[in-house]
């Protein structure tokens, strides 16, 4: 992948990292005669990290093999990334100074414009933190004396974390036991509304203290910061809790409610769209009908000999006891018969989103698990869920995040396919 | 939206009282709305104790008669739909429902005018709405009416799937099917005992060098013969047709022919002569003489005939018009004709339908006599009946 900096005119030194993971051992010496090199303005601008093991005259062989970059190393590549963003954007003609970390993806995707379809192969400009995982500093002196007073347990930052958790309660209850004594004590407990968030899951409570723990480890500091909570606390508390919460956003606020329409006899409708697979779909229901369906002018009856395609239709319609009330016409096209079937279905899901109130539209985007099928085909798929890569309604973030696996699957537990007998949304956690 | 004729016992209850409940009617279906409390038992609503189709009337719209099981096998060996046969055989009786298209073909037929030639009535419409059936409702009011009664279950079996194709010895350019035709002959013997040894035929018939029937035999003799000689089947039955045709105009009997599937009459066969050369229907000689007995150019009896796309071959499958079923040639040929389409259920019919199954406890979901469940089994049948019968089938 050539870099067009040379146009720039300048010995720019941004480094481009293919995001790839390489291990290696460098010594401070090396990594200047590079650095060297690239500056001298060689037509290759393209810095491919080299493995090379190196031979030191330091002390704790041991532990320079595990870790691989240096603090020095980090710094300078926080202050070459600096430098190379604010070159980026006076090649984009942009403000160096308000430049984010958005343009910089917008600008290096205009300038590398890449058609890999793995997201996280594709060229990416990051700040090193995020590209280079976080190690351990050294955590014993010149003389092996560890720094912490619990290196021996193996995890020092977990178990310290514990017992801050665990002063803090010791804390609250001491204040509370005081104020008892004073006769001040209110039973009141007010609980902040816990929904919207959720606890950290063991990967991102790792990364954070950059240690393996253990499932059980886990589960003990849930139940430490849970039993905080439990109690009254004040606001330090409070903070010290909510970071180890992440938000959970609220899908449905960002479902699209078309206003309803009226059509020349006055009649109230509304219109929508909806996909699936290959089949594109879109509906107009009536606000006021008998329960007649025509799919591209035919009656749905003709249009869908199999009973499968017409329980689908049904669906939105069963879910909100709104059988028989609304007329529908709708026109589909592309896809095979049940992808159709389910285009439609989402269309006028959509559709009756607008003629409904909006609990009913929270309802049937977490699609109620109390809901029996009849024929007891799909139970509990809500209707927005994206049945298949859907791209509607999925929000996160495109490429160059190196870690979109791990959250996709956290984003969609807002419109996850719920297995009958589990409720809410909270599923890993109950 | 229950019809309110009352029970069925008030039908016996002169007539001024029986119009009085008839005018009644459309008052109380405007005054009672569905949240009445049913205090009149579902056999009010989808069933009737009217069991003579002659005495059928727009009072018993959406019920159910019984015809009983040994008129069954007397009227229809042969004819009822399959699924039908099925249900009669669990349910251990046979009821029909009585709707508005069967009602209005029994008020044309009773009041034909025999003098005149065959009027021609073709009942079409959308795959299950129910035309084989009320097609099945006409000939039992026929049968019931003493008329002779000839009726071929499904024209489409005999342009398929034939095997055993002899060259006619009548006419050498056409084509003999034995089997179907001796089923055929079976079936007709048993639905008309009683006339075939009135019928007297009005010609010599030869067989073959040793056998021959003579002139004034009854015509069972011919139907013997084409039964127990399977080779002269396809003969016996162009004869019979013939002779009825010829002696319905004198007045002794009544015919009615009664021919399901007729589209299969004009159109292509999906038989191949062994040079795999298509027959067309007119080399068949089945086909060639039943389309002379369509033609209006007989009087002394009535024609029905209903269209079919279900065993047809090579019709799409959403066509139910006349004009797409039959085709040019079969449209001139019925021209003129009294079209009635038979549609799917109203909502009466449909409540009636779901009544019919509860009583026989054949629905065992236990939704299935909610309103809600109702609703669903409507929306997902769309009020058709053939769909509702096999989801039913189902629960």
């Amino acid at each position: 992948m050539a870099a067009p900096c040379v146009s720039c005119g300048k010995a720019v030194s941004y480094r481009f990292f293919l995001g790839a993971r390489v291990s290696l051992a460098r010594e401070q010496g090396l990594w200047k005669a590079a650095a060297a090199e690239v500056q001298t303005g060689t037509a290759s601008q393209i810095l491919r990290l080299r493995h090379t093991t190196v031979v030191s005259t330091k002390k704790n062989i041991a532990a320079l093999r595990r870790e691989t970059y240096t603090l020095d190393f980090i710094k300078k590549q926080i202050e070459e990334f600096n430098i190379g963003k604010r070159h980026l954007a006076n090649m984009m003609g942009e403000d160096p100074e308000t430049f984010t970390q958005e343009d910089i993806d917008r600008a290096i995707a205009y300038l590398f414009p890449s058609g890999l379809f793995e997201k996280r192969a594709r060229p990416i400009m990051k700040h090193p933190e995020q590209i280079f995982p976080k190690q351990r500093a050294i955590q014993w002196g010149e003389d092996g004396r560890p720094f912490h007073f619990l290196f021996y347990t193996g995890k020092p930052s977990y178990y310290s974390l514990m017992h801050e958790a665990y002063g803090k309660i010791l804390d609250v209850e001491k204040h509370q036991n005081q104020l008892r004594a004073q006769g001040l004590f209110s039973e009141k407990t007010k609980t902040k509304d816990l929904i919207g968030s959720r606890w950290l899951i063991k990967e991102e409570l790792e990364e954070i203290l950059v240690e393996k723990l253990s499932d059980q480890d886990y589960a003990q500091f849930i139940r430490l910061l849970e039993r905080l909570l439990t109690l009254q606390r004040g606001g330090a508390e409070e903070e010290f809790v909510q970071r180890f919460r992440r938000s959970v956003t609220i899908q449905s606020k960002k479902q699209l409610i078309e206003p309803v329409q009226y059509d020349e006899q006055g009649m109230a409708f509304s219109r929508s769209e909806g996909r699936r697979k290959s089949a594109e779909a879109e509906a107009v229901v009536y606000a006021h009908g008998s329960g007649r369906v025509s799919v591209n002018g035919t009656d749905y009856l003709l249009y869908f000999p199999v009973t499968q395609d017409r329980e689908q239709l049904m669906f939105p319609f069963h879910f909100l006891d709104r059988l028989g009330k609304h007329d529908v016409a709708c026109t589909v096209s592309g896809g095979g018969r049940a992808a159709q079937a389910g285009a439609i279905r989402l269309a006028v899901a959509r559709a009756l989103c607008t003629l409904v109130t909006e609990e009913e539209v929270e309802w049937m985007r977490q699609g109620s698990p109390g809901q029996e099928f009849q024929q007891g085909t799909e139970g509990m798929t809500s209707l927005f869920s994206p049945m298949s890569g859907m791209p509607a309604g999925k929000t996160h973030s495109a490429g160059g995040d190196s870690k979109a696996g791990l959250w996709n699957h956290l984003e969609a537990f807002s419109f996850t396919h719920l297995v009958p007998g589990l409720s809410c949304l909270k599923g890993w956690d109950c | 939206m229950r019809e309110r004729s009352g029970t069925p016992n008030l039908h016996e209850l002169d007539a001024g009282h029986f119009l009085h409940t008839g005018s009644q009617a459309p008052q109380n279906l405007a005054a009672h709305l569905d949240n009445q409390v049913p205090v009149e038992s579902p056999r009010a609503v989808s069933r009737t104790s009217e069991s003579d189709p002659a005495k059928h009337g727009e009072q018993h719209e959406g019920q159910h008669y019984n015809i009983p099981l040994q008129d069954l096998k007397a009227v229809f060996p042969h004819g009822l739909p399959p699924r039908f046969v099925m249900q009669v055989k669990t349910f251990n009786e046979a009821c029909l429902m009585v709707r508005k298209p069967a009602l209005e073909l029994l008020h044309y037929l009773k009041n034909t005018n025999f003098a005149h030639p065959a009027v021609r009535y073709v009942l079409y419409g959308e795959k299950g709405t129910g035309k084989t059936l009320s097609l099945c409702h006409i000939i039992h009011f026929c049968a019931k009416q003493d008329w002779l009664i000839l009726h071929i279950p499904d024209a489409h079996l005999w342009v398929k799937n034939c095997r055993n194709l002899l060259q006619s010895t009548y006419n050498k350019q056409r084509l003999d099917q034995p089997l179907e035709a001796s089923i055929w002959l079976k079936n007709f013997k048993t639905a008309n005992e009683r006339f075939l040894s009135q019928i007297k035929v009005q010609e010599k018939y030869v067989w073959n060098k040793r056998e021959s029937t003579e002139k004034g035999s009854p015509l069972g003799e011919v139907v013997e013969q084409g039964i127990t000689r399977v080779r002269n089947a396809t003969d016996a039955v162009g004869i019979v047709l013939k002779e009825l045709k010829r002696q319905s105009s004198s007045g002794i009997f009544h015919l009615l022919v009664a021919v399901d599937g007729v589209n299969a009459l004009w159109g292509r066969t999906t038989l191949k002569r062994e040079d795999k050369s298509p027959i067309a229907p007119e080399e068949l000689a089945l086909i060639y003489n039943l389309r002379k007995m369509v033609k209006n150019d007989w009087h002394g009896g009535a024609i029905v005939l209903t269209l079919s796309q279900t065993g047809s071959v090579f019709k799409p499958r959403k066509a139910f018009l006349p004009q797409e079923l039959l085709g040019k040639e079969g449209f001139d040929t019925l021209d003129p004709f009294i079209p009635i389409l038979v549609s799917n259920y109203n909502p009466k019919e449909f409540e009636s339908c779901i009544q019919y199954y509860l009583e026989n406890n054949w629905l065992q979901h236990e939704k299935a006599h909610t309103e809600d469940g109702k609703k669903e089994l409507l929306f997902l049948s769309n009020t058709n009946p053939g769909q509702l019968e096999r989801l039913c089938a189902y629960l």
